[in-house]
């Protein structure tokens, strides 16, 4: 028996329209997020990385070829279909971890909770738990700008498990972070998805980092030009 | 839940911006203001005029030629004292009726004088309105019958003719013909538009006599009781219109005064509270504005919620639900300040307030509902705002 992928993207378009012209952004990406999948996506700055993980985590549309996230066809969803399915099945980690500001840790950790109608002693409870497994038990009601750069991004880590999705995009996670920090930042990562079985696409630029990943992406323009199997 | 966020988050928006959403709420707060003090003048003036009317006497028959018109002229009177004894037949009761021809002369003592309003009248003022005297008494019937050079005088005439001195007994001329004072009113103070104070009574036949004419400018009867007053104006209407044939008279209430009046004063108050209304609306539009101000600096936010799986509608009401806080808000305070001023103009000044609970209702109802109609645009740009735009905004 075959599990169906968690993501699948079939020769999967993405143009700007710019004036007169149109700026393309993806031309033609295949790729299948499998459960429980560790991918690494590199390629250099302007190939098309953040615009995949947009649309693998359903914030932005194809504007050719077919893409399913939880087996769903995302053209066929409303905006808040989509906005149910981005609550439930993934959870995205940002280079500039776009915390709240003047929210607490664990409020900015239970806030996708508060779009599924989660009571707020529930929320609170969750969200509690789940820095707790980020390590940072000790930083509940710290707002961010009490924080570090590793522990913000550990805070958003927390909050992009808490609705326990299958996928997680974390693009350019350690960006903004120092090696050592960073290098948290990816173990827990790492750990995250041993234990808890979320599947992680991760971008990053290091090519290192890239190949502890079990499958390696390399994008170019747009396209992917090699994927290596770790 | 979701509504319990939005609403958490517009508190935390607004105390996190406390000066830039204090000056937008000052213009719904001077609007609100404005509309609440104009409201309570309107309907003061007008429980004033009310309580005018209603002090002139109680069950009162207003009798004068022409049409009872606010905006007609006044026809030239044709009563006359013979008039009078007609109506008082109708009625029965000679004491129930009162009249009056009036003139303005001056009025002189010793060594002061004062142009003054004076009023031929019966003997029997005082039994048809409510009229008190501080000092002396008032005209006899007999003052009436021998038309007599006797005065009664207003309070203010008083003061100023005699000041401290005793007028009872004195003399004074009234358009150079010696008087002698009877009695001084008590001071009764304005009564729609006159001053009751400063006018003086004579007899009205001393008046025809004074003045060179007959003619009587109004009636005045006080029915034996409320039920009695429509049928008694129809029965004296119909006996002057059959002694002059060529001449409407009118018979009205002070029931009819005071709706007559009452009406026009209801425009006069919705048409202010329309202009204040107006200062309401530059306020909603100083609202909208930060409103878009607000959108724009949250763009991250926006993005940032949509990708943990807020709908469209979950940003639009938060952004609406901050609007309506600001202007509801704007909307107390401006009651606040409305009520504490009209409560001081009253108090400090000659002119009337009334604060009225449906005034206040109306001016949260509409404050609230300016929040909506200015916040909606900016929660709608915020609601379908691209997620990935917002996101990667800096
Ligand atoms: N909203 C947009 N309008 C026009 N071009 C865009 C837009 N978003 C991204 N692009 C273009 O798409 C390409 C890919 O961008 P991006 O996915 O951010 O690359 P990466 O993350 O790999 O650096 C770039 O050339 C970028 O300029
Ligand atoms: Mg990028």
């Amino acid at each position: 028996m075959t599990v169906a992928p968690a993501i699948e993207a079939d020769a999967v378009w993405r143009t700007y329209p710019m004036g007169a012209t149109t700026v393309t952004a993806l031309r033609g990406v295949s790729l299948r997020v499998e459960p429980g999948d560790y991918l690494a996506v590199v390629g250099p700055s302007g190939s098309g990385k953040s615009t995949l993980m947009h649309l693998l985590g359903g914030l932005d549309q194809p504007t050719g070829g077919r893409l399913a996230i939880g087996g769903r066809d995302v053209a066929t969803l409303t905006p808040n279909q989509l906005a149910q399915l981005r609550n439930q099945l993934v959870g995205f980690v940002f280079q500039s971890f776009h915390l709240l500001p003047r929210t607490s840790a664990v409020d900015n950790v239970a806030l996708p909770l508060v779009y599924r109608g989660t009571s707020a002693r529930a929320r609170r409870q969750r969200a509690a738990a789940m820095l707790g497994e980020v390590g940072l038990s000790h930083r509940l009601d710290h707002r961010p700008n009490q924080l570090s750069g590793g522990e913000q991004q550990r805070v958003a880590i927390a909050r992009a498990l808490v609705t326990d999705p299958s996928v997680l995009l974390a693009d350019e996670p350690t960006g903004n972070l120092d090696t050592a920090t960073g290098e948290a930042v990816l173990g827990l990562l790492e750990r995250l998805n041993r234990s808890s079985g979320v599947a992680v696409v991760l971008v990053t630029h290091d090519r290192e980092v890239a190949a502890r990943a079990s499958r390696q992406i390399v994008m170019r323009d747009g396209q992917v030009v090699e994927q290596v199997v770790g | 839940m979701r509504l319990a966020e939005a609403w958490r988050v517009a508190l935390g928006a607004l105390r996190a911006n406390r000066l830039r959403s204090g000056l937008t709420m000052l213009g719904v707060v001077i609007g609100v203001a404005a509309v609440v003090v104009l409201v309570a003048i309107g309907t003061g003036t007008r429980y004033e005029v009310e309580r005018q009317v209603e002090g002139l006497g109680s069950n009162l028959l207003l009798v004068f030629p022409g049409e009872a018109n606010f905006t007609a002229a006044p026809a030239v009177s044709r009563l006359t004292l013979a008039d009078v004894e007609a109506v008082a037949q109708v009625v029965g009761d000679r004491d129930r009726v009162a009249v009056q021809v009036a003139s303005g002369e001056t009025v002189r003592a010793d060594d002061a004088s004062r142009f003054t309003s004076v009023l031929g009248v019966l003997d029997t003022t005082p039994q048809v309105f409510v009229r008190d005297l501080r000092r002396g008494s008032y005209l006899t019937r007999s003052d009436v019958d021998t038309a007599r050079r006797v005065v009664v005088l207003g309070s203010r005439v008083a003061q100023d003719l005699f000041g401290e001195r005793e007028p009872i007994g004195s003399q004074v001329t009234i358009a150079g013909v010696r008087f002698r004072v009877v009695g001084v009113f008590a001071s009764i103070g304005q009564g729609l538009g006159v001053d009751r104070d400063d006018q003086v009574h004579i007899p009205v036949t001393t008046a025809h006599r004074l003045l060179g004419t007959e003619r009587i400018d109004a009636i005045a009867v006080r029915a034996p009781d409320r039920s009695a007053i429509d049928s008694l104006g129809d029965q004296i209407v119909a006996e002057l219109r059959e002694r002059h044939p060529e001449t409407e008279f009118s018979a009205v209430t002070q029931e009819e005064i005071i709706g007559v009046l009452g009406d026009i004063l209801g425009i006069l108050t919705w048409v202010l509270a329309a202009i204040a209304g107006i200062s309401l609306l530059v306020g909603g539009v100083g609202v909208s504005n930060i409103m878009l101000v607000s959108v724009r600096e949250r763009v991250r936010e926006i993005g940032l919620r949509k990708a943990v799986g807020a709908r469209p509608r979950d940003i639009g009401v938060q952004f609406l639900l901050e609007a309506v806080l600001l202007t509801s808000l704007g909307g107390v305070l401006g009651i606040g300040l409305g009520v504490g001023s009209a409560l001081l103009a009253a108090e400090l000044s000659p002119v009337p307030a009334a604060v009225t609970g449906w005034s206040m209702a109306l001016a949260f109802g509409v404050s609230a509902a300016v929040g909506i109609a200015f916040g909606v645009i900016p929660a709608q740009r915020a609601g379908r705002l691209d997620p990935v735009t917002a996101l990667r905004s800096e």
